[in-house]
């Protein structure tokens, strides 16, 4: 770097900004064949390798697919040298993408007989052979290197991926490969689901596990191979994985899941082609994962039921619900303590509060929850509560008595002892465990009415902590 | 001073060094990622830094150590954080967590890459995978008088001082927690119980790969770290049962592969008349890979030819012991002794059954009489002791266990080869047990 030279920061992309109507054309596939075809080529293999993946993430095998990956790089260079020596045209697509294959599938091969011959475990055997298969592919390269300029031109590619160089037949390529991955997910979507989520229950149907998963690793190569010159063999992994991974939020069925990835990984090719082809020095394969990469955080954060903040806001709400029948019953047992019995009664909150050690924000923020639930109605420093929230309050400290009574009496627990759990199965108690503790009390003469039993130990301030 | 001797302390000893010492640090620490079945995370960390090494980069201009260090050590804390993360929030699988973690910021590193590239920096995609081993060198003092005081040593080149100070680190830490490891390592719900924090011993180890991983990877590039993080580590445990041994293996196999892969790589052409260097990280791993291959097929406990033979010796030492019983069985019902070819037969032929027979004879059990095998005194007793079992098992089964008569004696074909005289005992000793099995023939005593 020379001396004074500013450096600008890397977000300082003002100048780069294309213009809104260049962006519609790329997007519609109107900016040229060149573009087109990349966009066009992109999307297939996002939608091929995202219908792939689905089978690799289910049956647990996305490190073996990056292994797979990995090890094409000797495939490539052995290829191109033998080509060579032949005296063909070494970088001749066809030919290097076979010798991908070859050793891809070598690799695997070579992983699976580490794990069924050593004590070595998968992931042990996955990073040695990734390692070492891809050491030789480097050594074969410098060698490529050193044998005349220029005729190594290309090679490299393969390694972070080059969609410039990308050519219609290419485009086709992929296409024929999203059709075939589609049509054999089809054709043996029964035996994969079966195989995917229980192996064994496969095996006992008959289903030839071995074969489906050899046809699954297959599927998994093309996926690989077609996509080595789009995105490189270290980032197809991620082509892959993310969109399966990233639809598994979104449902529980393996259709859906399929349909899903496939149609993920291919909007993350379109959308990651497309912003390659308009914007500079923007290398499309890192854009597709990136884009993917995004696709996959909406869908942790933001998934209606596996999603993260669905997840949280789901938690929340059960931890109000369970803060509030503690605050009912500590208010219902004020009341009892006071001699007073019904909803005109205000309660002083802080009093409540202190029964169980609520902090003040803690208690504002349960009052006010609980005031829009129409539980209670506050005033300031007191509460009352309302017809609904007297009714709850009394099945809540019933469901509470009733539990102690049910440890006193047949878990054989001491009075003193059963407090604390009850507090945590209270919430929990369905209408026909109820009914039967009430009629066990009833038998005893200790079910007063519609009111709830006594406790059966003494309340008092912190008792109930 | 002697100019190649010069050219050697200038060129060759700091490059070598330095790929050596990355591949000790790496391959210690590999010793407890394999035993952990976490060699994966090692891979994932490794493509994880990039974008942490370039916005180190970016962030300060410079290629200053400590800066590109942070960034990449931070990537590294990163990238395992957010594993953990996806892989507990997502409900998914580790190794789908890790390869979506480590792609997208490898995605992002090349994608910085080129952004930077835009700015005139001279840092690119091929020096990640292979490092920039022949940018280390050192300006040796010319004259042995140069290395008096200690002046020479502010010279060494940088990477290698980084290198022999997380080198240091980790052996420092790996020697004074070896115990906690140890445990953490083989179980960690044991470790838990006696106070070793496994989670915070994790973590700690996690952030030792990173710094090992990123001062490894300048010099020597990324698949030069994987392939020491894993392979002498995986080798060393091929080799022994002992976790002490094992990192002293592993370590002397690191230092091994280091300097015959460097010397392989960058002298091995010239002597094959060849003319240019090849990539010295990429051999370096090829030889630790070649070690690895070794070991699994070669080493003596656990290799698999090791294996073979002992099964090998098994089955033949099961067919002997089938032949001796068969022989002791024609002997009850008085029929005669079986030619060679006839005993062969009887044991399924094959090697095996050959190299069965040849055995019996070799230890004096089965003698020949006119053309046919005959037990000696020796053999009679030791086919005496396996029918004995055999049928013992047979009236336990029966009787004991409830099985049909009929269904039992495959059962015992296996139970009897694995009885010694103590188990006979407590099988004479159980209740169903009689005179007689229960095909109704006498069991010897």
């Amino acid at each position: 770097m020379q001396a004074g030279q500013a450096i600008r920061s890397i977000t300082d992309a003002s100048a780069q900004w294309p213009a809104a109507g260049e962006v519609w054309r790329t997007l519609t596939l109107q900016a040229g064949y060149n573009s087109a075809i990349v966009v066009l080529a992109a999307t297939m293999l996002g939608l091929a390798a995202g219908i792939i993946g689905t089978f690799a993430l289910l049956r647990k095998r996305s490190m073996m697919a990056d292994a797979l990956a990995h090890c094409t790089l000797p495939g490539i260079a052995l290829a191109f040298l033998t080509a060579t020596w032949l005296g063909r045209e070494g970088r001749s697509l066809p030919v290097l993408l076979l010798g991908a294959c070859i050793t891809g599938i070598l690799g695997v091969a070579a992983v699976q007989a580490i794990v069924r011959h050593t004590r070595l475990r998968e992931d042990a055997a996955i990073g040695s052979v990734l390692s070492v298969f891809f050491g030789v592919g480097v050594v074969l390269l410098s060698y490529i290197q050193n044998l005349r300029s220029g005729s190594q031109g290309g090679l490299n590619h393969f390694i972070y991926g080059q969609t410039a160089a990308m050519q219609e037949a290419d485009a086709w390529l992929m296409g024929a490969a999203a059709l075939a991955a589609v049509a054999v997910a089809a054709l043996f979507f029964k035996e994969f689901r079966v195989v995917c989520f229980d192996d064994r229950f496969a095996a006992s149907m008959g289903i030839p596990v071995w074969g489906i998963d050899l046809l699954m690793m297959s599927l998994v190569v093309v996926a690989t191979v077609i996509g080595l010159q789009a995105v490189g063999l270290i980032l197809i992994v991620a082509m892959l994985v993310i969109p399966a991974a990233a639809a598994r939020f979104w449902t529980e069925r393996l259709g859906r899941l399929t349909v899903l990835a496939g149609a993920i990984g291919g909007l993350s090719g379109y959308l990651g082609a497309s912003a390659s082809a308009l914007l500079p020095r923007m290398p499309a394969g890192a854009v597709i994962v990136l884009t993917a990469g995004a696709l996959f955080l909406v869908s942790l954060l933001a998934a209606p039921s596996r999603g993260v903040v669905a997840a949280a806001v789901r938690h929340l709400r059960v931890r109000m619900r369970i803060a509030s029948d503690h605050f009912l019953r500590a208010m219902y047992e004020h009341l009892e303590a006071s001699g007073a019995s019904g909803t005109a009664e205000a309660i002083p909150l802080r009093a409540v509060a202190a029964e169980r050690r609520w902090s003040r924000v803690g208690a504002a923020v349960l009052t006010f929850w609980m005031g829009q639930r129409g539980l209670i109605e506050r005033r300031d420093g007191s509460a009352a509560l309302t017809q609904r929230g007297l009714d709850e309050a009394m099945r809540v400290t019933r469901n509470h008595r009733l539990w102690e009574e049910f440890l006193v009496r047949y878990a054989h627990m001491a009075a003193s002892h059963v407090d604390r759990s009850a507090d945590m199965v209270e919430h929990a108690l369905s209408g026909p465990i109820v009914a039967e503790l009430e009629e066990s009390l009833r038998r005893q003469g200790r079910m007063p009415g519609a009111r709830p039993p006594r406790s059966v130990h003494p309340l008092g301030a912190g008792d109930a902590a | 001073m002697n100019p190649s001797l010069h050219e050697f302390l200038s060129l060759d000893l700091p490059a070598m060094l330095t790929a050596t010492l990355a591949v000790v640090a790496c391959g210690l620490l590999g010793n407890f990622l394999v035993l952990r079945r976490m060699s994966l995370m090692g891979d994932a960390i490794s493509h994880a830094v990039l974008p942490g090494l370039v916005a180190g980069f970016l962030i300060t201009g410079s290629r200053a150590t400590v800066p590109m260090f942070l960034g990449a050590a931070a990537a590294g804390i990163v990238t395992v954080v957010l594993i953990e993360a996806i892989r507990r929030l997502g409900r998914m699988e580790a190794g789908a967590a890790m390869a979506v973690v480590f792609s997208v910021l490898f995605a992002l590193g090349v994608l910085l890459i080129q952004q930077a590239a835009a700015e005139g920096v001279d840092l690119d995609a091929d020096c990640v995978l292979n490092g920039q081993l022949e940018r280390v060198f050192w300006f040796a003092p010319a004259e042995w008088k140069g290395f008096a005081g200690w002046g020479w040593l502010g010279d060494l080149p940088r990477e290698l001082v980084t290198l022999a100070g997380v080198t240091a680190l980790v052996a420092a830490f790996i020697a004074v927690f070896f115990k906690e490891l140890r445990i953490v390592s083989f179980d960690p719900a044991l470790s838990t119980s006696l106070g070793i924090p496994a989670g915070a011993m994790h973590f700690a180890l996690m952030v030792l790969v990173a710094a090992s991983v990123v001062a490894a990877f300048e010099a020597v590039g990324s698949i030069l770290v994987i392939g020491a993080l894993i392979c002498p580590a995986a080798t060393a445990r091929l080799l022994t049962n002992r976790l002490s041994v094992q990192v002293w293996l592993s370590v002397a196999l690191a230092a091994g592969a280091g300097i015959a892969g460097y010397i392989l790589g960058v002298h091995g052409p010239v002597w094959l008349g060849g003319q240019n260097a090849l990539s010295a990280a990429g051999m370096i791993t090829v030889v630790s890979g070649g070690m690895l291959a070794l070991a699994i097929v070669a080493a003596p406990e656990h290799g698999i030819v090791a294996k073979r033979l002992r099964q090998g010796r098994l089955a033949v030492s099961i067919a002997r012991e089938d032949l001796l019983s068969t022989l002791y069985r024609r002997e009850e019902g008085g029929n005669p002794g079986l030619s060679l070819p006839e005993a062969v037969d009887s044991l399924g032929g094959g090697r095996v059954a050959r190299r069965a027979a040849a055995q019996a004879r070799a230890r004096a059990e089965v003698g020949v009489e006119g053309g046919r095998l005959a037990l000696t005194d020796r053999g009679r007793e030791e086919a005496q002791a396996l029918v004995r079992a055999h049928r013992l098992w047979e009236s336990f089964l029966v009787g004991e266990a409830g099985l049909a008569a009929d269904h039992v004696h495959p059962r015992a074909e296996v139970l009897e080869h694995i009885t010694d005289t103590a188990m006979a005992a407590r099988l004479r000793a159980a209740p169903a047990s009689g005179k007689l099995d229960p095909h109704g023939r006498p069991i010897p005593e």
